[in-house]
């Protein structure tokens, strides 16, 4: 692999940048593969990454339907974070921040990472009392929180709405100083080169059409450039993680949404943090480009579209020009839709199968690509191992029975309403 | 936005309704003896198609009533809507 730096970009500007290594091959799939990822998104090209790192297993086919990283590793909104109370959930984002923190040093590859913390804003006396308890909760799991009064946020997020007409008045907010940003394509390119330097075959426009299982054990998938041998399996298809289950006869506690996300025209720097708004669902943070990135609910019924509804949209900026005004005045640039897999308890879910070596990655709802480097990570050492590692036993499917769910949002089983 | 026809008041907005999900569950019989896995498909298990999916929606913003919908899940496209009482 090339290695990329002040020294390479300097040489090679010499020859009017034509002389770079392409990034990754184009190889056509080999007859069989020690382990075969279905989905190459950032979950499947962390997870192929990782097998090849802390596993040594380099003999990996990703296939992907589309082109690597067209999913909804470039649909989201780019935040990173690990602000969670319950155990399972902040040990395990968390271990997934320390690893982002050093990802381009690590890939060789600037992912530009940005601690630049994430603000929940709270709107009355009762939430920021929710909150300092989840702050608290956090830091008994050594991951940063602090909990800000309406003085220093006036400072910090001056254009937020701090006047005494606001509808949802700012009484404070919990912050993670080390939340913030990543570049959502360069994670997956990243990942995907490294990967590739590795020996791992990245395989796009290739379907996996269906799976060969004799005796409970897997032999080998069907694909749309024909039919590949391997003894395991991992998916990491999110939204399409039923359909993909239903061709082995699982059903899943899953239901798929679509999730929009959009952005504005580009202007000064007028936001530091990635807020989120209280009193509702609505997220948005600056972009380098000056482009105000902003999200919310799920439009609300069952959708594999990958493109969203107004009315939504429209509920969401709503909620937006109610923390801070000024959005009003800007024009949107772009909007889009992601499939997402809003699991039953809004956990994610890492296991393994009633078929031997058939490994399920999914139900990350609408927080996927924080978890990137984590899911990667702990998926890798489930497939290696063929056993869940302790960061993710309590990600399994059998919670759905024993009633452990990980209910982070107090709301138990419901409909995905968004 | 969606135009859904409610059975009882015809064609109305998408802002009128909320959704209530999968319409083919059906709670386990009352008084009757089930395993903690029939429960656990009750609770947790939905249909998940891509494609034609049969969905109850509630007509929250005007007559109120609950009622059941075939629309598939990629264009959005409503096929039909029906009282509870009628099957799809």
């Amino acid at each position: 692999m090339q290695k990329y730096s002040i020294f390479s970009l300097i040489k090679n500007a010499f020859y009017d940048h034509q002389n770079w290594d392409v990034v990754w091959r184009d190889p056509e799939p080999k007859k069989e593969y020690e382990v075969a990822i279905v989905g190459g998104g950032g979950h499947g090209l962390a997870t192929a990454y990782y097998l090849a790192k802390e596993h040594k297993i380099t003999n990996i086919a990703i296939l992907e339907k589309g082109w690597i990283g067209g999913g909804n590793v470039g649909r989201n909104t780019t935040i990173l974070r690990s602000n969670y109370m319950w155990d399972p959930n902040g040990l395990f984002y968390e271990y997934g921040m320390k690893l982002w923190e050093n990802l381009s040093q690590e890939l060789n590859y600037n992912v530009m990472y940005s601690p630049r913390g994430i603000i929940n804003l709270a709107h009355s006396d009762a939430q920021l009392n929710v909150y300092s308890r989840r702050g608290n909760s956090m830091r008994l799991n050594g991951i940063d929180a602090e909990m800000l009064g309406r003085k220093e946020l006036k400072k910090m997020i001056p254009f937020a709405d701090f006047s005494s007409s606001a509808r949802f008045p700012i009484f404070g907010g919990l912050m993670q100083p080390r939340g913030g940003t990543a570049r959502h394509d360069a994670v997956a390119w990243g990942y995907a080169r490294k990967a590739d330097s590795m020996g791992v075959d990245i395989i796009q426009h290739c379907e996996v059409t269906g799976f060969d299982i004799h005796n409970g054990k897997i032999e080998g998938v069907q694909t749309s450039k024909g039919n590949i041998k391997t003894k395991k399996v991992g998916l990491c298809v999110a939204g399409s993680t039923s359909l993909l289950a239903e061709k082995f006869n699982m059903k899943l506690p899953i239901e798929t949404h679509v999730l929009q996300a959009c952005v504005s025209e580009p202007v000064k720097p007028f936001l530091d943090h990635v807020v989120t708004f209280g009193a509702g669902h609505f997220y948005c943070s600056q972009s380098d480009k000056g482009e105000m990135v902003m999200g919310g609910d799920l439009d609300g019924y069952n959708s594999y579209a990958q493109r969203g509804n107004l009315p939504t949209l429209q509920h969401v900026l709503s909620e937006g020009v109610a923390m801070f005004p000024n959005l009003s005045r800007l024009k949107m640039l772009r909007t889009w839709g992601g499939i997402v897999d809003m699991s039953m308890d809004g956990s994610p879910i890492i296991d393994k199968t009633h078929i031997n070596g058939l490994y399920l990655n999914c139900g990350w709802c609408y927080g996927g690509f924080k978890a990137t480097p984590a899911s990667g990570w702990t998926f890798a050492y489930t497939i290696a191992q063929d056993q869940v590692h302790e960061l993710n036993s309590k990600f399994n499917l059998n919670r759905f029975n024993t009633g452990h769910l990980i209910d982070e949002k107090g709301t138990a089983t419901k409909v995905w309403l968004g | 936005m969606l135009e859904i026809k409610c059975p009882y008041c015809g064609k109305r907005s998408q802002n009128e309704f909320s959704y209530g999900g999968d319409a083919k569950v059906k709670r386990p019989e009352l008084g009757k003896e089930i395993s903690d896995k029939e429960w656990d498909e009750f609770v947790y298990l939905r249909d998940n198609p891509r494609g034609k999916h049969s969905e109850l929606w509630h007509h929250v913003a005007g007559c109120r009533q609950w009622f059941k919908v075939s629309r598939d899940t990629v264009t959005h496209k409503i096929f039909e809507t029906i009282k509870l009482n009628e099957e799809l």
